[in-house]
This record gives structure tokens, sequence and C-alpha cells, in this order.
């Protein structure tokens, strides 16, 4: 501590005041975070797409609300014998199929009451089960968004974690992460996280005392954060390895740094930027993916919702109740959209001059 | 080149043996569940407890792991792995989807190519114009929307059955049987997987074209008097289309690999990808692991022929 103090004596703080005091006021240090802040803050167009996000969030969180005060359903209840009022006219929520004037009609939802309901069916029914879509729409993008951020901070996480001991430790351990890595990119992800996804799905996980049920929504976050790995860890390792070599953390090894402390606070802070921008970016990524899972049956298991769940079953109705399908199409079109350009926006306010690529 | 071919081929290999490793993992170790519950999962739905006794002795789950894994490879090898819930040879219905899996891939790649360095070199020129902003726009949504809904929804409109029954409505029609009707079932799945991609090359080809104007070289073409019409084409394209390239390798081989499994389900092209699809609903593991492992055995073997067609074109990389 003795030595520290003496340092601090030494310090330019003297004459650089006295030198501001001729030229006039000094010059204000600001830090990178501040910098990128006001070059963000310019960009009108990516802030509206983050507020549209956090609309489509702030509505999937609300579920449970729109579902008691204005559905007055549940995600899950089915109504198939039942009959509402729309715009006073009472209709079936699913029609009984069967032959209606000498012709074999299929049993069909309601489509679309737009609120000629009082809120109830806005999107109309789904499927044989006449459940609320509107309801499903957004406990649907509640799981999805779930999965989706969930997915992402887990696969950054560890993305993270094995970039930093690669680029650290160099040699062997890099040798081993990077081969890792090789295999991973041997597999399409959609096939992977099918392969992951439909074999946990049957019978959950159960290792390290560790429990998780078949249908958990801990499953999909699992399969997706894992696939994507060598996604994020491969460039991120990269930034470390090039960072490795710099001075600073040269010096930092110099004055008995542990490798702990220089990977956390000498070569993360350093990465954060990219980190950031590729957390956005992979959380769009995710929620697609976790779309393609579902739509595929390896996802969300029913009758769980989700937005890829929500297509797939609309499939069956798309030319006589298309919304049953556009809705949650649209819903994941524009959450993924504005959260790319968001994440767009903020690497120009990071890395103006875009050293990292990100390839999603 | 020699050498560098021996030793492209042995890390290939033994890629592919931390493949087997990963597969059988996933399938096996993973999910876990003692003997019985493993013999379960890779019996499928619908079986009898004698078809699950026969599985656990069969697979060797009674047995240590090692023997687990050797026996599971070796049915992957010699091509005895059956799907236990429909009885048939998972390699022979692999080969029967091939052709349309590599249809699809070969025709989808060949627009997304296309148009991707189509759109990747308007935007570049016209960087900052209107037209950029609206062509950027585009290939954000075109990266934004799920493959799969974008086939429902163009399938809807555009595909027999829909609303203008332009288009016929899925299925794959051999090009041995009928080329035109080949072409004409195969124009919209090809649409549909290509437009994702056409975004994103769009996107990382007017990046890279934006970065190398900067460089010294194209100054001197540039004070040379050359047009820039030939700049483009001779200095600035060759090298952004490098990074582009390589991409298109790697993304190319995971279609052909399997990797389409969306687009083929929703048109029904009964590719390879497909079939693992099919087998999700059933919880019928075979298919799925014959799938996910031949596809990316040939990942790995496509993508030494694409490494080493590079190394003849550009023997910087050759060391390497």
């Amino acid at each position: 501590m003795a030595e520290r103090a003496t340092e601090t004596e030494f310090t330019l703080d003297a004459p650089a005041q006295s030198a501001a005091e001729e030229h006039g006021p000094a010059i204000q240090g600001r830090s990178p975070w501040y910098l990128a802040w006001r070059r963000l803050r310019k960009n009108y167009f990516a802030f509206f797409f983050l507020l549209l996000f956090l609309l489509i969030v702030v509505a999937c969180a609300l579920a449970p609300l729109y579902a008691s005060h204005v559905a007055h359903t549940g995600p899950n209840e089915n109504h198939i014998l039942e009959t509402v009022r729309v715009n006073g006219v009472p209709t079936d929520v699913v029609s009984p199929g069967g032959v209606i004037n000498g012709k074999l009609t299929p049993s069909l939802p309601i489509g679309p009451t737009w609120f000629g309901a009082g809120g109830r069916f806005v999107l109309g029914a789904d499927g044989p089960n006449g459940r609320d879509e509107a309801v499903r729409l957004l406990y649907g993008g509640r799981n999805s968004l779930i999965v989706g951020i969930g997915s992402s901070i887990f696969c950054v996480f560890f993305s993270v974690v094995l970039a930093l001991l690669a680029g650290y430790f160099r040699g062997t351990t890099d040798f081993v992460i990077t081969r890792f890595f090789d295999v991973m990119f041997a597999f399409p992800v959609v096939l992977l996280g099918i392969a992951l996804g439909t074999a946990l799905s049957i019978s959950g996980f159960q290792h390290f005392g560790i429990s998780i049920q078949a249908g958990s929504l801990w499953i999909p976050t699992i399969v997706i954060s894992y696939v994507l790995i060598p996604y994020v860890g491969r460039p991120l390792r990269g930034q470390v390895l090039s960072l490795r070599e710099k001075e600073f953390v040269e010096a930092a090894i110099a004055q008995g740094a542990s490798p702990l402390r220089v990977m956390f606070s000498e070569l993360l802070p350093n990465i954060a930027s990219s980190v950031l921008v590729f957390f956005t970016l992979i959380i769009a990524n995710n929620i697609v993916l976790e779309a393609a899972l579902s739509f595929l049956g390896a996802g969300v298991q029913p009758p769980n919702p989700s937005w890829g769940t929500l297509i797939s079953n609309g499939r069956d109705f798309i030319v006589t109740r298309p919304w049953l399908s556009l809705a949650p199409g649209i819903a994941i079109v524009l959450t993924v959209l504005s959260l790319n350009i968001f994440g767009d926006g903020l690497r120009d306010a990071l890395d103006p001059r875009a050293k990292v690529k990100v390839e999603l | 080149m020699m050498a560098f071919f021996v030793r492209r081929t042995i890390g290939a290999i033994l890629v592919c043996i931390a493949v087997t490793f990963i597969v059988f993992i996933i399938f096996i170790v993973v999910p876990g569940g003692g003997r019985l519950g493993t013999a379960e999962r890779i019996a499928g739905k619908n079986a009898t407890t004698q078809n699950i006794i026969n599985i656990e002795h069969e697979w060797g789950f009674d047995r240590p792991i090692y023997v687990q894994y050797w026996r599971m490879m070796k049915r992957m090898f010699n091509g005895t792995l059956v799907s236990y819930t429909s009885q048939q040879n998972v390699v022979t219905q692999i080969e029967e989807g091939i052709p349309a899996t590599f249809s699809l891939a070969i025709g989808a790649g060949v627009i997304w190519l296309f148009f991707g360095i189509l759109v990747g070199v308007f935007s570049a020129i016209k960087a900052g114009k209107l037209s950029d902003r609206v062509i950027t726009v585009l290939a954000l949504i075109g990266i934004s929307m799920p493959v799969f809904w974008l086939g429902i929804v163009a399938r809807y409109y555009l595909a027999e059955g829909g609303l203008t029954s332009i288009f016929p409505d899925g299925e794959y029609v051999p090009l041995t049987d009928n080329p035109l009707q080949w072409f004409w079932h195969l124009v919209l799945p090809w649409t549909v997987l290509a437009v994702l991609f056409i975004g994103f090359y769009g996107r990382v080809l007017r990046g890279n074209i934006l970065d190398t104007k900067h460089e010294d070289y194209v100054r001197t073409a540039k004070s040379k008097g050359l047009s820039s019409r030939r700049i483009m084409r001779k200095h600035v394209l060759r090298t952004s289309l490098i990074p582009i390239v390589t991409l298109f390798g790697l993304d190319f081989a995971a279609v052909l690999g399997g990797g389409a499994i969306l687009t083929e389900t929703v048109f029904d092209l009964h590719g390879v990808g497909q079939y693992a699809a099919q087998s999700i609903g059933n919880f019928d593991l075979p298919p799925i692991m014959g799938v996910t492992m031949y596809g990316a055995f040939f990942i790995v073997w496509f993508s030494v022929l694409v490494d080493l067609f590079y190394a003849y074109l550009d023997p910087r990389i050759r060391p390497t």
C-alpha cells in the first residue's frame, strides 16, 4: 500500500492543470461507453425498433392480464362446444363438421372477431380445440421470448468463458476448444437442435443432480444455447487472442495478476462491446431457431404454446383461417426485425469502424 | 499441395470420429434413463415390452458403455440401422431422399449466390442513398423471416389450393421423370430457401465492398484513370468476394447435408431433412440419428473438397 501512495504523488495532475489554466478549459475525458451512447442516441431509427421490441415484450408479459380481463379464458382452455355472440349473432366457436347441404364440410374454428365479441376470440379460435388464438399468441410470445432470451444468456455466457480460456491459455486449451467448435460446425444448426431436442423431449434430462421434465421450457433453452455456442465463441476467441498480445495484458501479468484477474478485469472489458452486440443479435437468431424447432415438434412441447407451435397448428387451416399462422409469423418477424435493426445500430455506435463482423 | 491434402484428410477423419462421439452422447448418454429407458427411446412410441427388451440386448444397453458405442457405430456403418416404428431401413430411406434434397440445394444455391451478389454490389454502389436504405431494410426483413413461415405463406398465396394457384403445390417430381415439372415444382421452394441467404449475403458483401474501397490499391487503380466499372469488377469485387465464397461453401454444404429441413417439410419434397422431421412426431430416433450423423460426415468431407479447391485457386492459404 505504501508503494501505491508514493506512486500517486508523481502524477502529472499538477502540470496538466496549470497547462489547462493557460489554454482554456481542459478537455473532458469521456468513457468509450458514453461516446457510444452519444452516437446511439442520435440513431432514432434504431431507437424506434428498440421501442417496438420492448412493446412486444411488455405485451407478452401482460398475457395473464389480457387472458383474465379481456378474453376471459386461459391459453389451454378448450371451447369446442361453446357459442359466442359476435356482433350480437350467436356463433359456434368450432362449427361442427359433417354433411351440410349435401356437401361434406370439415369442422372449422371461428375466424377473427376483431373485438366484435367483446374481446373474446379476437384472432379467432385455434384448430379443433377452440382455444383463444389471441391469448395463445401472447402466452406463446412469452414462451418464445423466455426461450430466446434465456438461451442467449447461457449461450453468450459459455461462449465468453470458452473464448477467454482459449485466448488466455492458448496452446493445448485453445486447441481443444477450437476442435470442439470445429466438430460442432460439422452439424447443420437445425439438425443438431432437432437431434438434441427430440432426444431430450422423450424422457427429459436427469444428470448431475439436475432433473428436467420432458415438457419443460428448459429443454429448448439449453438445446438452443448449446447449438449456437461455436457461432459466438469462435469470433470472440479470435478477438481475445489478438488482445492477449497487447502490452496491457503483459503489464498485468508482470504485476502478478492471476489468470482469472487478467481474463475478467483486463480482457473481458475489452470484448464487452462485441459481447453486447452479439447478445442482441443472437436473441433474434434464437427466437427464429426456437420457432423452427417448435414448428417441427422438437422445441416447446404442446400444449404449451409458442410462436413456432402456433404456426405449425395453424398450417392445417391456412386456406380457411389464414390468421392462425399469419399472426404468429408476423409477431416473429416484427420481434426479430426490431432486434436486428437495434443490434445493427448498437454495433455502429459501439464500433464505428466495424472491426467485428457478426455473421449469424 | 500433397502435404496440405494429407493433413486436411487426417483432420477430417479426426473430426468424423468426434462426430460419432457427439452423436452417441446426444442420443444415448445425455437423455439417460437407464438400460430400459434408453431402449424404450430407441424403440419409439408404439413398442411392445418384448421389442424393448430385444433392443436393450441388441444395442448392448445392458453392457458397458464402450460396447454400446461400438454396437451403435457398427449399425451406423454397415447400414443396418432400422427405424423400429416403421420397420424401414434408415440408409435406404435417406438414399431415396437425396435427389430431392440435392435438387433443392443446388437450385437455391445458384439463386441465392447470384442475387446475393447482385444485391450486395448494387447497395454498395448506392451506399447512403435512398435505394441502398430500402434494400438494406428489405434484406433485414428477409433475414428476419422464419423460412418455414415464408414457405407456408408463399404456398397460401401462390400455390395450388391457395389463393392464386400459379405454382404447383409442393411435392417433388424427379428430374428424370419430367424435367419441366421438376423445375416448375421447385421454383417456389428454391425462392423461399434463397430469400434468407440473399439478404444475408447482400449485407456481408456490401460491408466487404465498402471496406475494400478504401484500400490503397483501389486508390492506385483510380489514379491510373480506370473506369469505376472496371475498378469494381477487376479490383474491388475480386477481393470482396473471397469471404462470400467461403461462406457459400459452408452454407451450401449445410443445406446439402440436411440443413433445409424446414423448406423440405413445408413443401413436402420428401428429402433427407423431411425424413428426419417426420420422425420427430413419432419420437422415432434412429432416422434422426442417421440423418444427423451422415449429414455431418457429408459436410466434413464436402468442406475438405472446398478447401482443396480453394488451395488450388489461392496458394496463400495452403500452409494453414
